[in-house]
């Protein structure tokens, strides 16, 4: 029974970083570029919704639109001020403002919110759900990611597939150039990118502070690096790579916690994606890139 | 010629080392140094060599490496080990020391050789985050690391103390997330400027030889190098390794310089990793001169701006970005290269009328 | 016995036969053209002979040395060297650097001596300075030696690419398209040094070129290529009179 407690929260945890993570893949599938800031704009989220919810008493999902606006309205903005001026750059310089980026956030959340970790009060207000006469307990918190983690997927899948602009998206993605020639804006295609990835990384902020209700300007760092791990893991660029590695990387690391050691957990996750990457230079779903002679 | 060019460029660089020790020490003996500055002197020679250490990796061989941070870990615990191990049996806390260092070096070097193996197959991001996971792997594993020394050897575990089952003359060396404690504090300025410049000799030498040059063929085109005869795998090992080694002579450093030495996420953390690759890449990817001088602006910048509190770090945030959008913007390039123009045209009729 | 002997070759990439059953025997000291249109599989050849790729079928000797499968590094130890049709130059090394790359596993010291400046390292990157300077005049490439690679003119950086090949000491020269982009002026140049190379330098040279009066200018035989298969070989003049050749290039 523990043992499929641990498998659910990890998967819990892994749909977490699965959501986070979509936003590292499409903006590398787009733009080519380590958008290192991204998981700061989980904690920003956080915190969008800890005023509104916390200081303000309002309901918990008008906590969750204003999140989802203002982190949306932020990656707009970091990607017009910060990334766009430096299309055409190397991918290191972009790398190099990503963190600027990233550090910028931390520090602003660190001015207004100071660095004492705030309690956060769960966006979810149902009951747990207790199976076989109570020995197995799944918290509504878990249940409420896992859902929101398929939906995400799916609603994302059938807009890029379906969507005009989903398209848009693909042929960015696949050749930049030619999608411009086919007279495709490719700057507000980016733009939109950000959009999406923004505002699902508030969603993931809503869930990750939800299960881990502490709060502090780097709360959004090592879950960032985590998914991007996941991203990488999975194939970046690809959508179902970012929910498998995602999950995967959940998994392996509340299993290697629960019986492994708790302080060993993070080697044991990034020893699995070194294994990975070598067995599979680009990743479980990434597609190989041959280079012409 | 370009033989002399090299040696005047080398030459400036050394003796814009050598002139900071000299401002140092009249400074100190003027009675202008602070507290605050004098604390910072010999990690701003860390800092350098971290940096000149990386822009190997980065800029010479052309490979985007997130975990330096753990070849420093590396070099830091094992030269901080042997000089806690030797403490009785070589008393010269100097000689101590530079065993220290040539120990932190080889196998800082080593694991560089090790991860690089199999790493080094990898291309940009994805080599990229594999160096990020090995950095963040070796600072774990040094964290639950319980190493004790009694009369019958050493005794290793990876629980706790306890579990070392040392006899009553033991004494525990490296305690897990506590690391090791009372460790000499051995590293003085003039020990890092020459390390510093030692550092300096060995890339800066390097890059302008037979095997730096090969190093840089395989950076600009790795199939062009191939087809003339360069090992590929070789030379990328190469400049792996050495990067390696240097950042571990930098841990070494930095490890005496503290009586306590903890690996934390902020001291080998992948944060630090970033840290360093900022001053390499605003230093100039392969300009070594220019690394050590980023190094040393933006160690020193937080600290000057202590006097705003809470507001420097922010500060030091938008610097970067600025400073990284007026560098590389095409469109900022495209500016100041019009600016040039017209300064060089205002010039030119004042030279035609002055003739 | 022939200087490469290449028999029965073949590759194929997602079941498309990209070379089939290609052979081909080229003499030493022979000037060889490589022809065929767009696609016919030329550039693949030469990936095949210096290991880019590894054949499915087929053997490739040097000298009577069986190569088949070796390594890129391998077969440019055994004497192979080549050019690029998109050029490959260390862009951000000088001209001499480039060339000194070149002479990389002929003119060696150990690392240790370099870092160190031990009296070998002056010795050696003196007679690499030498050699290097030689290979550039032959390329009338001498007067930019401290230009950055990427700085040269389009036509300088084929020339380049050429010098750093000969640079490396080979028994078989392989350039692919050496002419391309270049003007009527130029080419006519380059047929000149590429004689001077084959004459001065002792070479067996391979090339790939679409330009029809350099292929008849200098080559002494020729492979036509169409669809990865071999189409014809033979002495130039009867190869290009062919009827086969006209119809492959213009179509019926």
């Amino acid at each position: 029974m523990s043992f499929l407690s641990y498998l659910i929260n990890g998967i819990s945890l892994g749909s977490i970083y699965a959501i986070i993570a979509l936003g590292y893949t499409m903006v590398y599938g787009i733009a080519r570029m380590l958008n290192f800031a991204h998981g700061d704009i989980i904690m920003v989220g956080g915190f969008a919704i800890f005023t509104i919810v916390s200081t303000m008493g309002l309901p918990p999902f008008l906590g969750i639109l204003v999140a989802v606006a203002v982190c949306t309205v932020l990656g707009v903005t970091i990607e017009r001020v910060a990334y766009r001026p430096l299309r055409g750059a190397s991918s290191l310089a972009v790398l190099i403002t990503a963190i600027g980026v990233s550090y910028l956030l931390q520090n602003m959340a660190l001015l207004i919110f100071g660095s004492n970790a705030r309690q956060f009060t769960s966006v979810v207000t149902l009951p747990n759900l207790k199976l076989a006469d109570g020995a197995l307990t799944i918290s509504s918190v878990t249940i409420v990611t896992i859902i929101s983690c398929i939906v995400i997927m799916a609603a994302l899948t059938s807009f890029i597939n379906k969507t005009k602009i989903g398209q848009a998206m693909l042929a960015v993605s696949e050749d930049n150039g030619a999608a411009t020639l086919m007279g495709i804006d490719v700057n507000r295609t980016i733009a939109i990118t950000f959009a999406i990835g923004s505002a699902l990384a508030a969603i993931a902020g809503a869930l990750l502070c939800s299960t881990y209700p502490s709060l502090t300007p780097y709360t959004g760092s090592m879950p960032g690096i985590k998914a991007f791990v996941a991203a990488v893991f999975g194939g970046i660029g690809s959508i179902p790579g970012a929910l498998i590695g995602g999950i995967l990387l959940g998994v392996i690391e509340n299993l290697s916690k629960a019986y492994i050691s708790s302080q060993l957990s993070d080697a044991i996750v990034f020893s699995v994606l070194i294994i990975v990457l070598l067995v599979r230079p680009t990743g479980i779903l990434g597609r190989k890139i041959n280079e012409k002679v | 010629m370009n033989k002399n060019k090299v040696r005047m460029q080398n030459g400036i660089t050394y003796a814009i080392v050598v002139g900071c020790w000299i401002l140092v020490q009249i400074m100190d003996k003027t009675g202008h140094m602070t507290s605050l500055l004098r604390g910072i002197l010999v990690p701003l020679c860390m800092y350098s060599i971290l940096a000149i250490s990386l822009n190997l990796t980065v800029g010479i061989l052309g490979e985007l490496s997130l975990g330096h941070a753990g070849f420093m870990c590396v070099g830091a615990f094992s030269g901080a080990f042997l000089t806690k191990c030797l403490e009785n049996l070589l008393p010269n806390l100097q000689l101590r020391f530079f065993l220290a260092i040539l120990i932190g070096a080889a196998v800082a070097g080593i694991c560089g050789i090790l991860i690089g193996i199999p790493v080094l197959r990898l291309k940009g991001d994805y080599l990229a985050i594999v160096t990020l996971a090995f950095g963040e792997i070796i600072k774990n594993l040094i964290n639950v690391m319980y190493i004790g020394l009694d009369k019958s050897g050493f005794h290793f575990s990876i629980k706790d103390t306890m579990s070392l089952g040392m006899d009553e003359t033991g004494v525990v060396i490296i305690k897990g997330a506590q690391g090791i404690t009372g460790t000499p504090k051995a590293s003085t300025f003039l020990i890092a400027v020459v390390l510093l410049l030692i550092t300096l000799f060995i890339v800066l030498n390097l890059i302008h030889s037979r095997t730096g040059r090969a190093i840089m063929s395989i950076r600009d085109n790795r199939i062009a190098a191939e087809s003339i005869g360069i090992n590929i795998t070789k030379y990328k090992l190469m400049a792996f390794s050495i990067s390696a080694a240097l950042a571990g002579v930098a841990g070494v450093l930095y490890a005496h310089n503290l009586s306590t030495l903890a690996a934390t996420p902020k001291n080998f953390g992948y944060n630090m990793s970033i840290m360093i690759l900022v001053f390499v890449v605003l230093g100039g990817l392969g300009n070594i001169r220019g690394s050590m001088i980023a190094a040393v602006v933006l160690t020193l910048l937080p600290e000057l701006l202590r006097g705003l509190n809470d507001y420097r770090m922010l500060i030091y945030a938008v610097v970067l970005i600025v400073m990284m959008l007026f560098n590389s913007s095409p469109r900022a390039i495209e500016l100041r290269s019009v600016l040039l123009e017209r300064f060089r045209r205002k010039k030119e009729p004042a030279a035609k009328e002055a003739a | 016995m022939a200087m490469l002997e290449v028999k029965n070759l073949g590759i194929s990439f997602g079941g498309l036969k990209a070379v089939d059953d290609f052979s081909v025997a080229i003499e030493k000291g022979q000037l060889y053209g490589l022809i065929g249109p767009n696609g016919a599989g030329k550039t693949t050849i030469f990936n095949l002979l210096t290991g880019v790729y590894r054949p499915d079928t087929g053997t490739i000797l040097l000298n009577g040395q069986n190569i088949t499968g070796k390594k890129t590094i391998e077969i440019n130890q055994c004497g192979i060297a080549r050019t690029f049709q998109n050029i490959r130059l260390f862009k951000d090394l000088s001209v001499l650097d480039n060339v000194k790359a070149g002479l990389h596993n002929h003119y060696r010291y150990s690392t240790v001596e370099g870092i160190l400046r031990l009296p070998r390292y002056y010795k050696v990157e003196k007679q690499m300075d030498e050699r290097a300077m030689e290979l550039l005049k032959v390329f009338d490439l001498d007067g930019e030696w401290d230009y950055k690679a990427s700085n040269l003119p389009y036509g300088k950086q084929r020339k380049l690419e050429i010098a750093r090949a000969l640079a490396t000491e080979p028994k078989l020269l392989l350039l692919d398209e050496p002419a391309a982009g270049m003007n009527p002026n130029e080419t006519a140049e380059l047929m000149e040094t590429i004689r001077f190379v084959r004459d001065n330098f002792d070479m067996t040279i391979l090339l790939i070129e679409h330009d029809m009066k350099l292929v008849s200018g200098i080559c002494e035989r020729l492979t036509v290529l169409n669809f990865g298969q071999v189409l014809t070989q033979g002495e130039t003049s009867e190869v290009l009179n062919d009827k086969r050749v006209i119809t492959a290039y213009l179509g019926e």
